[in-house]
């Protein structure tokens, strides 16, 4: 409740600020509209702006759980053994050398202009922060419960199993709710380089008509929904492993 | 439960080449409950490690040994100061946890009539965080008496508990453990004086065995000849160098 005041107080005050700037600076409403042109915007075109949004929502979704779902795997092979993790960890690394945004061309020219070359987009750069959130933590899984399964004659999978993998849940946890706030970039860069659909697109098609209301609109319109995002997987998260 | 056997140590142990403890020996008859006392970083847990097939890291020569002459492995539960449980399991769970590593199926019924014994019957599906620190080190007491191991290594288990709760658990430890070959680690003269059917007394110079009075245990720890060993037990410990 305190929470929810404290937001909207300072929204509001953000607002306030917004108007002031461009009511003082008396600024042209192509260079930075007021948010009361942006609201009506918002509202006129609402089925507009709900139909890209819906686009870039499925993608980040989709990227999201692909990409947890494979960092959470490429970790646990890390850890399994020394041997994947010698295979594994050297092209990881390398694979953090290439820049992200870069592949984006390369992904519109293999997985075509459609929606899932946002989601490998998005699944890419997300990857990395999960794997090595949830690998880093696997990796310092306290030695006294280790000594325990030893001395109980446990077996090394089901000690990974039983006792790693739960322990290193709040790990996966950060990693996630990292990769809620890096899938929504990665899909709108991918929807830059090429699309026809989703928020990032209807941005850069307003910015082309000089529809700077619009485009602010469609901007506002994702960072909430980021936000919401987030909250949702934090939520999630503290349910699943009070983490 | 197999016939539990005498356990034997001698030696000396080294980390990275810095000397640990050693060259000592320690005996602890079958069946009995010997204490090991002595000063913080005297070795005290780095050699009940050893015991418990631990401590990849020591450096050390001798010799680790059952009385039978069969391997230790698999005949061993161990028990810390730190309860070990699982925060994200419920105490039948953790109590259960030995055979669930080990791919069998959690004995229930085995649990509940542990856990009756510990004094925990209503706290059965309670995550540990719901726990006293008292109720956590007795899920961790009957964790380990499920495993159902001939030898018992306690790593100092109740020093972190108030003056209360530790003599109810020295009472129930010694009652629900007699029978095992215990050793257990302590730097508490009196617990050493209340629960040691033998007490080895283990300082920088070595190992020395003090006869303890005959009365049986868990001495009373207002008994005047439970409180005469206790100080006898702490002269020698201030007195060693
Ligand atoms: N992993 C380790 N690396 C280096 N030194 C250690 C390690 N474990 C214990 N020691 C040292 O060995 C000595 C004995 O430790 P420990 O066996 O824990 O003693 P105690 O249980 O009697 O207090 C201490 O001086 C401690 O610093
Ligand atoms: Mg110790």
């Amino acid at each position: 409740m305190r929470r929810t005041v404290h937001i909207t107080g300072v929204a509001l005050v953000s607002l306030l600020a917004w108007q002031a700037v461009v009511t003082l600076a008396d600024l042209p409403r192509f260079i930075l509209p007021g948010p009361d042109l942006v609201f009506v915007t918002f509202w006129t075109s609402r089925a507009l702006i709900a139909e890209h949004a819906l686009v870039t929502a499925a993608e980040v979704l989709l990227g999201l759980g692909l990409g947890a779902a494979l960092g959470f795997a490429s970790a646990i092979l890390l850890v399994a053994s020394p041997l994947t993790r010698s295979v594994l960890r050297p092209m990881l690394v390398f694979s953090q050398a290439v820049p992200v945004f870069a592949l984006a061309p390369i992904l519109t020219l293999w997985l075509g202009y459609g929606l899932w070359s946002k989601v490998a987009m998005a699944l890419l750069i997300i990857y990395f922060p999960v794997t090595s959130a949830f690998f880093d933590a696997l990796m310092r899984t306290p030695p006294g419960w280790l000594e325990l399964a030893r001395v109980m004659k446990a077996s090394p999978g089901r000690t990974l199993w039983r006792i790693r993998v739960p322990a290193a849940m709040p790990g996966f946890a950060s990693g996630l709710r990292l990769a809620a706030v890096y899938a929504p970039i990665g899909a709108i860069i991918g929807e830059w380089v090429g699309a026809s659909q989703g928020l990032g697109y209807l941005m850069l098609l307003a910015n082309g008509r000089a529809k700077i209301d619009l485009m602010f609109a469609a901007l506002i319109v994702l960072a909430v929904l980021t936000l919401l995002l987030h909250a949702a997987v934090d939520v999630v998260c503290r349910r699943l492993w009070d983490g | 439960m197999t016939a539990p056997p005498a356990l034997h140590l001698s030696g000396r142990a080294t980390i990275d080449g810095a000397p640990i403890f050693g060259p000592i020996s320690i005996d602890a008859p079958p069946g009995e409950w010997t204490c090991l006392l002595g000063p913080s970083g005297v070795g005290k847990s780095t050699l009940l490690r050893l015991l418990a097939g631990l401590g990849d890291e020591v450096a050390f020569d001798g010799k680790v040994a059952a009385g039978d002459g069969a391997p230790l492995g698999g005949r061993v539960a161990l028990m810390a100061q730190a309860d070990l449980l699982m925060p994200w399991l419920d105490v039948t769970a953790n109590v259960t946890l030995g055979a669930r590593l080990r791919g069998m199926a959690p004995q229930r019924g085995r649990a509940r009539e542990v856990l009756g014994r510990v004094g925990l019957a209503d706290h059965a599906a309670k995550r540990p965080h719901a726990l006293s620190g008292g109720q956590r080190q007795r899920a961790a007491l009957a964790r380990t008496l499920i495993e159902d191991r001939p030898v018992v290594l306690l790593d100092e288990p109740f020093s972190a508990l108030d003056a209360r709760s530790r003599a109810l658990m020295q009472d129930l430890a010694a009652e629900v453990l007699a029978g095992r070959t215990v050793l257990h680690v302590t730097h508490d003269a009196a617990e050493a004086a209340r629960l040691g059917h033998n007490v080895l007394l283990m300082t920088a110079g070595g190992v020395s065995c003090v006869t303890p009075p005959a009365a049986p245990t868990p001495r009373l720890y207002d008994a005047p000849e439970t409180l005469g060993f206790q100080g006898r037990l702490l002269r020698l410990l201030m007195e060693a160098r």
